[in-house]
């Protein structure tokens, strides 16, 4: 995919707003149950673009970046997967007790360069880049996008091994457990930029049901020091929580840009 | 786990293990008219005044279906239970899990010589049901008492929805 544009910087800068662009319409993914008693159980999980949360009325989430992760650390399959008009679909199942992480994480690398007078510019994943923009280049100009998109189920007792981090990007490690969310209750989580505590970070959470509101009601939260944050949830219901950060960084795969964070939270009633 | 002890010797123990005690407890479930009943699902247990989890009473759900694990896909519906201990559990538990009931008045006796009520340290406590029925809803019905007993006097609680009469007597 190639396109051109007057300048480099202009190009650029395009890249860099892009988080900006996208935050606009919100990435979900909805799971029909994140608490279960049956350690042989099911979910599907929805997976779409809108900005009403959590309406498919826009774009689907392509699914070719779904990873499941099991309590035992293992990948487990998505299963009948389906992209329609509005949304995506697929089903996980749940063969075996403990907590599973449901994510979509994305590493775009955007490249701009000149060849022989004239402008090119790439979009790929990190590890195609050397392939496609030549090594010394001249002025190569690389911006990083990375996105993590995630919601936990649990089936019988909770546990926690799929918040091992991975050191990349922005990322939630979890001091509540996020299958144990009540009203009234504070929870507290951690993000990690890069592996290590994301200071002074904005959070912004916003409750499901958009539609039968007047108002957003949208919560804004800051991360300490720390990289932690509390939150109190009043109502019940299905929650969307999203962060975004910008990144320094070097050449190549490596540069800079923005990382962002968005997962999916249920809260229930006491 | 009971320790047969000489009577002449009971005196000089000072441990609380062998209370005569018994919590007497009575669950009404209520006769309610809709076309589509179910027999609720319903979990007992003992709870520190601070709300936080002493030891499970009873778990009453569904036995009786085809596979045995389907009837536990509803417990996380005892949402309340669950959360404090029932995910910790492997279902069925001996002494504690049980099949649904039908509607009408429950008298269930907690032996004190038993598992849990042998190792409850003395204090105040309260005993507390959940009731969750499929199609229907949800209650909650928490009813203090000491342990050991002080008087035998019993103390009722009327659910309002899903649970009748409660009540509980700490019989010394």
């Amino acid at each position: 995919m190639t396109h051109r544009f007057h300048s480099l910087a202009a190009a650029i800068a395009l890249f860099a707003s892009l988080p900006a662009i996208s935050s606009a319409h919100r990435q979900w993914m909805l799971p029909s149950s994140t608490v279960l008693s049956n350690t042989d159980a099911w979910v599907t999980v929805d997976a779409a673009v809108s900005n009403g949360l959590f309406y498919f009325d826009h774009v689907p989430m392509r699914l070719a970046s779904v990873r499941i992760t099991g309590p035992d650390g293992l990948e487990r399959k998505a299963q009948n997967a389906a992209t329609g008009k509005y949304r995506s679909t697929f089903d996980v199942h749940l063969n075996g007790a403990g907590t599973y992480k449901i994510a979509m994480v994305q590493s775009t690398v955007f490249a701009a360069w000149e060849e022989a007078g004239q402008q090119k510019t790439w979009r790929g994943s990190a590890a195609d880049l050397a392939a496609h923009a030549p090594a010394g280049a001249q002025g190569l100009k690389t911006s990083r996008m990375n996105s993590r998109l995630e919601t936990f189920v649990t089936a019988g007792k909770p546990s926690s091994k799929v918040f091992e981090t991975t050191g990349v990007g922005l990322e939630l490690a979890p001091v509540t457990h996020p299958n144990d969310l009540v009203t009234g209750e504070a929870a507290t989580f951690q993000m990690l930029l890069d592996g290590k505590p994301a200071a002074g970070l904005d959070v912004t959470i916003i409750a499901g049901g958009s539609r039968y509101r007047d108002k957003e009601g949208e919560m804004k939260v800051k991360t300490g020091a720390d990289g932690k944050f509390s939150v109190t949830f009043k109502d019940p219901g299905m929650y969307w929580m999203n962060a975004t950060a910008a990144q320094a960084g070097g050449e190549g795969p490596a540069a800079g840009g923005r990382s962002s964070y968005t997962a999916t939270f249920e809260v229930l009633p006491q | 786990m009971r320790i047969r002890v000489p009577a002449a010797v009971t005196g000089l123990l000072t441990t609380p293990l062998m209370f005569a005690a018994d919590l007497e407890v009575s669950v009404e479930i209520p006769r309610i008219n809709v076309a589509e009943y179910h027999r609720p699902y319903v979990a007992m247990w003992i709870e520190k005044p601070d709300q936080s989890f002493a030891a499970n009473l009873a778990v009453w759900y569904d036995l009786q279906t085809a596979k045995a694990e389907k009837g536990t896909t509803w417990l996380k519906d005892l949402r309340m239970w669950w959360r404090k201990s029932g995910r910790e559990l492997t279902m069925p538990v001996d002494g504690v899990s049980g099949a649904t009931r039908p509607p009408g008045v429950h008298p269930v006796v907690f032996r004190g010589s038993k598992a849990p009520l042998a190792s409850l340290a003395p204090g105040s406590y309260h005993f507390v049901v959940e009731a969750s029925r499929e199609v229907g809803g949800r209650e909650v019905v928490r009813i203090p008492f000491q342990w050991p007993a002080k008087s035998a006097q019993p103390v009722k609680v009327q659910g309002q929805s899903e649970l009748g009469q409660v009540q509980v007597v700490v019989k010394p």
